[in-house]
This record gives structure tokens, sequence and C-alpha cells, in this order.
């Protein structure tokens, strides 16, 4: 069983790497596939939410890759969500990732708050009774299980899903600070 | 004629703040709105504040890409103003400019002249604390113009009224030279407030009638305001006028440079020791981030009573985030021990503040104060400034002379923190009992609500007063004022000529009022400058207008000179016997009047203010 911080690295990693680059980084599916049936889950959940993201993101503003990198150099220079990512800390003791990652967690969460509003597709509490209404987009909600039948139908909501409702992010850096996700920091003694 | 709009401005040491009402719709009592502030929060990013924290950053070629400072209405500024400039300031000090204001008060600088940076590197072009201050007023009526002038409304800030808050201690230098930044910001209709007023104001505005039932005649209440940076103190007495309740402030206390700041840098110092006793070496950056997480831990701590410690962590530098994390905790046991005690000690009334050691060559710098003891300084304030006080009488005092309030007031970032509060009154409850009093329950302190803002707000709330819209406090000059008069004696080498002082401006002379000095006159020659020594006294409250002293000991400190140059047709280079005339304006300010013996000339004499020698 791989360690809680260490699933987490992954799911932040698979997130991003299926937003940006659309495939999973080879490393993680390769831990994953030799500890057996965990690769399934973790793909499952991360996809789902990157495709949500994706097509509300894709409503709001052109396609630019520009706009991206912005949001990971926000999470990186308010959560340093990069640095952590780019971290081999699989020799790091738990309470020690544990630390960081509580850090990491508050910082990054305001920075996301800050710069994307984002609701949750159903607003009741999972695993209780919902309806999926008549014209529902497939985007927006997944059917699984025993998938028959006409809507309206009824379910369990297994997941609230997270759709994006305004994205404020700051204006763009000119030129070459586009492909800027932290800048280099030298101290002149 | 009056401005469509009354403005309250809060320029803080920290953080500065704009609360406004539309003047017609004051009519009907419409609500005081604070102004969003937008700012430069990080390079490409510009976000709506309520607060602009007063930092200057004056950046050189190296600081940021181009095209990142950008605002709406200024594509190149030429300074960093707000949240960026604290936080690259934190980054590379040798250019912020940080505290203008405690500069503005200081007068062993030459407050006229490009000194800040302090100890910037000789590349960067300096800033006079005028001119910075100065610099956030521009910046604010910037942003006032943007939104209350375009589109043909035309209220532009400089015809508003204006109603600039300053610290109740300053003098009249300083506050001279708030003018003088005011001015320069371009603002034409200013009048000074003092912050303690201001933030009983505040606590008017939020009482609606209701005050006059939480009050009453014989009560003294303390305003006691502890900010980033400073701390204030006022009395104000409530009397009985023509069958209503009125309010006078009766004492205001020294300027004493100590605040939260100095309190979250002492919460760092520990928490860096404790670390280093771990054998972690934290370095000046490292620092500014525990100063940080120092502050949010404290504010976790006060705000959750039950929680006994709040983790601090610092991330590793560069690559190595997770394995360079440097974890520590504050304990509730720590923050009492430094804050409530450090700070807020348990101290008898007796209790005085160590005073400055004078050393031969001290680093010119601020004056921050020698104690950090908060609750020293009160005790200070209490009994010192009761003594001699004209009004004396309406201030209720206790068996061992000390002023004792009936309320107290709180304002300042510091004291939203309930632990400090209770402190605070539990201090001064064993000074009342002691006293022969009864001690202050939950019902004697009056909360102005939103303490960020309350300063600002207050001041607005005094504007629409000022048009018989509320209450007005009323006040008089926070201290007295004098002429150096130098004796007509034989030199003696190597002594200066003794000098003595003439009472122009008693403490406490009220607003709108005139004094003159009839029995003295003074041989000026017209078209030459004459020059007036200046004298002001914080302690000497019973002098009365035309008194005139020697030996004074240490109870009377000099400020600047005042100059006058009589001009009249025809008669360059006579001799034209004056008196002088001095007058507390509505606005606020002190004037001193030359007026010639038939009265039908009058030249106004101008505060010379520059750097003195020998501090």
């Amino acid at each position: 069983m791989i360690g809680f911080s260490t699933r987490l690295s992954f799911a932040f990693r698979c997130f991003f790497s299926l937003l940006f680059e659309g495939k999973i980084p080879q490393d993680i599916v390769r831990v994953l596939t030799t500890s057996n049936a965990e690769v399934e889950p973790v793909a499952a959940r991360a996809a789902p939410q990157a495709q949500a993201q994706k097509v509300a993101g894709d409503k709001l503003m052109p396609e630019s890759a520009d706009r991206a990198v912005q949001m990971l150099a926000l999470l990186q220079r308010d959560g340093r969500l990069v640095d952590f990512l780019q971290e081999d800390v699989s020799s790091y003791p738990d309470g020690q990732l544990g630390a960081a990652v509580r850090s990491i967690h508050i910082s990054c969460r305001q920075a996301l708050d800050r710069y994307m509003k984002l609701e949750p597709i159903f607003s009741s509490e999972e695993d209780h009774p919902v309806t999926v209404p008549v014209g529902f987009d497939p985007a927006a909600i997944k059917l699984v299980g025993n998938v028959a039948g006409e809507p309206p139908i009824r379910g369990l909501l297994r997941h609230r899903g997270w759709r994006v409702a305004a994205v404020t992010l700051p204006s763009m850096p000119l030129g070459s600070g586009r492909a800027i996700v932290a800048p280099a920091e030298v101290e002149i003694p | 004629m009056d401005s469509e709009f009354i403005v309250g401005i809060d320029l803080g040491t920290t953080n500065s703040a704009l609360a406004y009402c539309d003047s017609a719709a004051a009519l009907e009592g419409a609500r005081i709105e604070v102004a969003t502030i937008p700012q430069v929060v990080n390079p490409n990013e510009v976000a709506d504040r309520t607060l602009l924290p007063s930092f200057l950053y004056i950046p050189g070629d190296m600081d940021f890409p181009k095209g990142s400072l950008s605002l709406p209405w200024d594509a190149e500024p030429k300074f960093v103003i707000g949240e960026l400039a604290r936080k690259r300031g934190a980054e590379s000090p040798g250019r912020l400019v940080a505290s203008a204001k405690s500069w503005l008060s200081y007068a062993g600088a030459n407050r006229t002249a490009p000194i800040l940076p302090w100890q910037a590197p000789e590349e960067v072009s300096k800033l006079s604390p005028v001119e910075v201050s100065s610099q956030y007023l521009q910046y604010l009526r910037t942003i006032w113009d943007a939104h209350h002038v375009a589109g043909g409304k035309g209220h532009a800030l400089a015809k508003q009224d204006v109603f600039l808050t300053v610290p109740a201690s300053f003098d009249e230098e300083a506050r001279e030279l708030t003018r003088r930044a005011a001015e320069q910001a371009g603002l034409q209709r200013v009048t000074l407030l003092e912050e303690p007023q201001a933030a009983f104001y505040a606590w008017l505005e939020s009482q609606g009638d209701s005050w006059r039932k939480r009050v009453k005649v014989g009560d003294l209440v303390l305003v006691c305001d502890v900010g980033g940076g400073t701390t204030d103190f006022s009395l104000i007495t409530v009397s009985e006028e023509n069958g209503d309740l009125a309010l006078k402030r009766v004492a205001v206390g020294e300027h004493i440079l100590l605040g939260g700041d100095n309190m979250d840098l002492a919460l760092a110092r520990l928490l860096q020791q404790k670390l280093e006793v771990e054998g972690r070496r934290i370095d000046p950056y490292q620092l500014q981030g525990l100063w940080h997480q120092c502050r949010s831990a404290k504010e976790y701590l006060f705000e959750h009573t039950k929680s006994q410690k709040q983790d601090v962590t610092l991330l590793g530098k560069g690559r190595k985030l997770v394995g360079g994390t440097i974890k520590t905790e504050l304990l509730r046991q720590e923050l009492n021990r430094i804050l409530v005690e450090g700070f807020f000690p348990k101290v008898a009334s007796g209790e005085m503040p160590a005073r400055q050691r004078r050393i031969g060559f001290q680093e010119l710098g601020l004056p921050y104060a020698a104690d950090a003891a908060v609750t020293k300084h009160l005790a200070r304030f209490l009994s010192q400034q009761v003594q001699n006080n004209p009004e004396s009488a309406n201030i209720r005092r206790g068996r061992g002379g000390l002023a004792c309030p009936t309320h107290v007031l709180f304002n300042g970032g510091v004291m939203k923190a309930d632990m400090l509060r209770e402190r605070l009154v539990e201090v001064l409850n064993s000074w009342l009992t002691e006293e022969g009093f009864e001690t202050l329950g939950p019902q004697n302190v009056l909360d102005a609500p939103d303490l960020e803002h309350a300063v600002a707000r207050g001041a607005a709330y005094y504007g629409r007063a000022r048009r018989g819209q509320g209450v007005r406090i009323r006040s008089g000059a926070s201290r007295t004022y004098y002429i150096g008069i130098e004796s007509a004696m034989p030199a003696v080498p190597g002594m200066e000529a003794p000098l003595k002082a003439l009472c122009v401006v008693p403490f406490g002379m009220e607003e709108g009022t005139e004094a003159i000095m009839p029995d003295r006159e003074f041989g000026l020659v017209v078209g030459e400058p004459a020059e007036f020594r200046f004298l002001s006294s914080t302690i000497r409250k019973q002098d009365r207008v035309g008194d005139l002293l020697e030996n004074w000991g240490s109870e009377i400190e000099e400020l600047s000179p005042l100059d006058v140059t009589l001009t009249l047709a025809g008669q360059q280079g006579t001799v034209l016997p004056v008196r002088l005339e001095s007058r507390v304006t509505e606005i606020g300010t002190l004037e001193l009047w030359c007026a010639s013996r038939d009265g039908a000339n009058r030249w106004k004499l101008e505060l010379n203010i520059r750097e003195k020698s020998g501090q």
C-alpha cells in the first residue's frame, strides 16, 4: 500500500498531467500497476474532474496554454505547488511530509479560492438519492452502474462533481514572462 | 460652499483607509462607506482592497518585469504603493519606505529633505517623509477621481472636504508637515482630526442616538489606540451643556513608537531562538516568513482560546521544499509570556516606563519606545496628564491623584484581541480599586465596530457633525506653545543669553478662539526677515496667555523657528512695533500673527521646519 502523502502527490501530478498533456505520467503508471488494482481508482477520480474543468474552461476563455501556465505559476507562487510536485518525496518520513503538505494545502487552497470560483455540480449530500433531469449534459453528469432507461432517473450521488463558476485570473505577464512558472532567485550579498 | 462629499482619510503608520458619505444624503443619515482601493498586489495583478498598506517601494530597472506594475490609470508608475510594496520590501529592504508617518513626527531628522528609504543604496533616489505621505494621499486622490470625476460627475477629491487624521500626540510641526503633504497631493480643503477622537466618533456613529444612554455627566472615557506602529492615548470627559451631554477631549499622550509590529517581531524572535537551539539556522529572509507566520499563529490562538498551541511551518527554500521544511510551534504559554506579560504586564500605577538612554553617538533612526510595556506608558499618561490640567475639575481622580476612567474605548489592530483587552482592563481595575473606585465591567468597554476602518469612518462622521449632523467633541490645543525671548543681558563669553518663554497658546485653547498679547510689543524691521524661537510643552498645562517663564528645566522643548517678513508699502527699513496674536482655527491649525499697533495690518508667522542640531 502506498502512503497517503505519496498518493496525494500522485493525484496532483495526474490531475495536471491530464489537464495539460492528456496522459498520466509513466513513472506513476509503473508504480501503480505493480501494486495492481490501484491504477483504476486514481485515474477514474482524476479524469472527470479534469474533464469538467476543461469543458468549463473552454467556455470561459480562448484555448490558450498561457493561461494554464499562469494558473500553475500562481499555485507555485502562493503555494509552492510545482516545487512540491517536482521534489522526490519518497525518502521523507510522513511526519515531515505532513507538515509541508498542511502548509501547501492552505496556501494552494487560498490561491484557488482567489482565482477560480468552484462549485459542486450537485449540491446535495454524497451517497444520497438525486434525480438526473431530462436533457442532462453528459459532460457534467456521468452515469455509472446499471445505465439504462430514460431520464429523469433516480440514482445515488457518488461524487458531487466540480464546475468552474468564474475565473478571475490576473492580467497576463508580457512576452517571455508567459512561460515562467517561477523565476529563479538570486540573492545579492 | 459645502462640498458634495465628506471624506475621512486615515493616513496610518502601517495602513491607510478612506471613508466617505454623500453630503446631500447625509442629511437623511446615509451610511458612511469605506472606499475600495485597487492596488498592485503581485506583479501583473491589481486587486481591490479596503486598506492601503502605507508602504512605498522605489523600483529599480532590475526589480520587476516591464509592464508588470501597470495600474488602470498609470501604465508605468514611478513607485509601488500598497500591498506589493510591502511584500517586495521584505525581499529587498533597501528600496522600501515604511513608517513614513513616524519619521514625520521625529524632529531629530530633517523631514523635508530626501532621507527615505533610510540607509538606502546610493543609486536610489530618495524622498522626504513629507513627499512619501503626499504620495499615499495622491494615490488615494487618483483612485477617488477615477470613480468620482469620470462620466461628467466632476466631484474631484481636491474639491471635497477632507478630514485627515493625525496622532493626538503630533506636535504643531508634525501637523504642519501633514498639512503640507496634503497640499502637495493637491487636496485643497483639509481639516486635521486626532485619531483617538476619530475612533470615538466611529463609536458614536455605531451607536446612533443611544450613546446618551451609555455615558453620563461626569464620566471619563479613555481611548486606548494601539496600532501597527504606534500607541496613542486620549481622555474625553462627558459634561453637561444647555441640558445636553457635551464631550471634550481633555488630554493626549506622548508619541509612543510601539505597536503590533513589535509584538509580532518579538514572537518571531522567540521562535527563531527555539529553532536555533535545535541547531537550525534562520536567515533574514526566513525570519520574514517566520514573522508573517507568527502573526497568523497569534491570531489563531487569540481566536481559539481552547487551543494550547499552533504549528508554525517554514517551507524549505528552492527545490528542497519538503526536505528543508522547518516546523515548530507557538505555545499559548509563550504567547502569554511574550505578549500579555511582556507588553501588558500587571504593574502598579506608579510604575513609569524606562526612559530612553541617551548615548553620545546614538545611531540616528526612529526613536522607538525604550520600554515595551504598554501598561507602564498608560500609567504615566494617567498620572501625568491630569497634573495642572485646566479641566482637572471635570476629570475623575482618585486618592492618589490618578485620572480614573469610567469607560475604555479600544482602537487599533492590536486591541482586537480579547485577551489583551481583558488584561488592560484588569490592570486598570487594579488601579481603580487602589484609588477608591469601582472596577470597570463589560458595560464600561465601548466597542467601535470594524477597527480597521474605524478611524477613517470616524473622520467622515466628524465632517458630518461639523455640518450639524451629529455630536462634536470639543477639543483644543493639545500642548502649550511659547515664543522664546532672549533676555537683554550683557553677553557672557561661552554662555548663551538666557531664554525666556512667553506663553502664546495655552493648553486646551479652544478651536475658533483668539488670544492677544497686549502688553508686549516687538520692534520688527519692515522688509527684513525676522525669526521667532518657538517652543512647546506637553507637561506645563497651567500657563496662561502672556505668562513669561524662566527656568523650566526639561518641561519645555524647542520646535523649529517661526519666520515672518513685514511688508508695508513705502516703509522699507523702518522699525514697526507689533504685537502677537494667536488663533486656533476651526480646521485644527494654530496660527500666530503679528499685528500693527492700530490693528490695520497683520502678518502671519510661518513655521520654518528644518533639522535641529544637537539631537
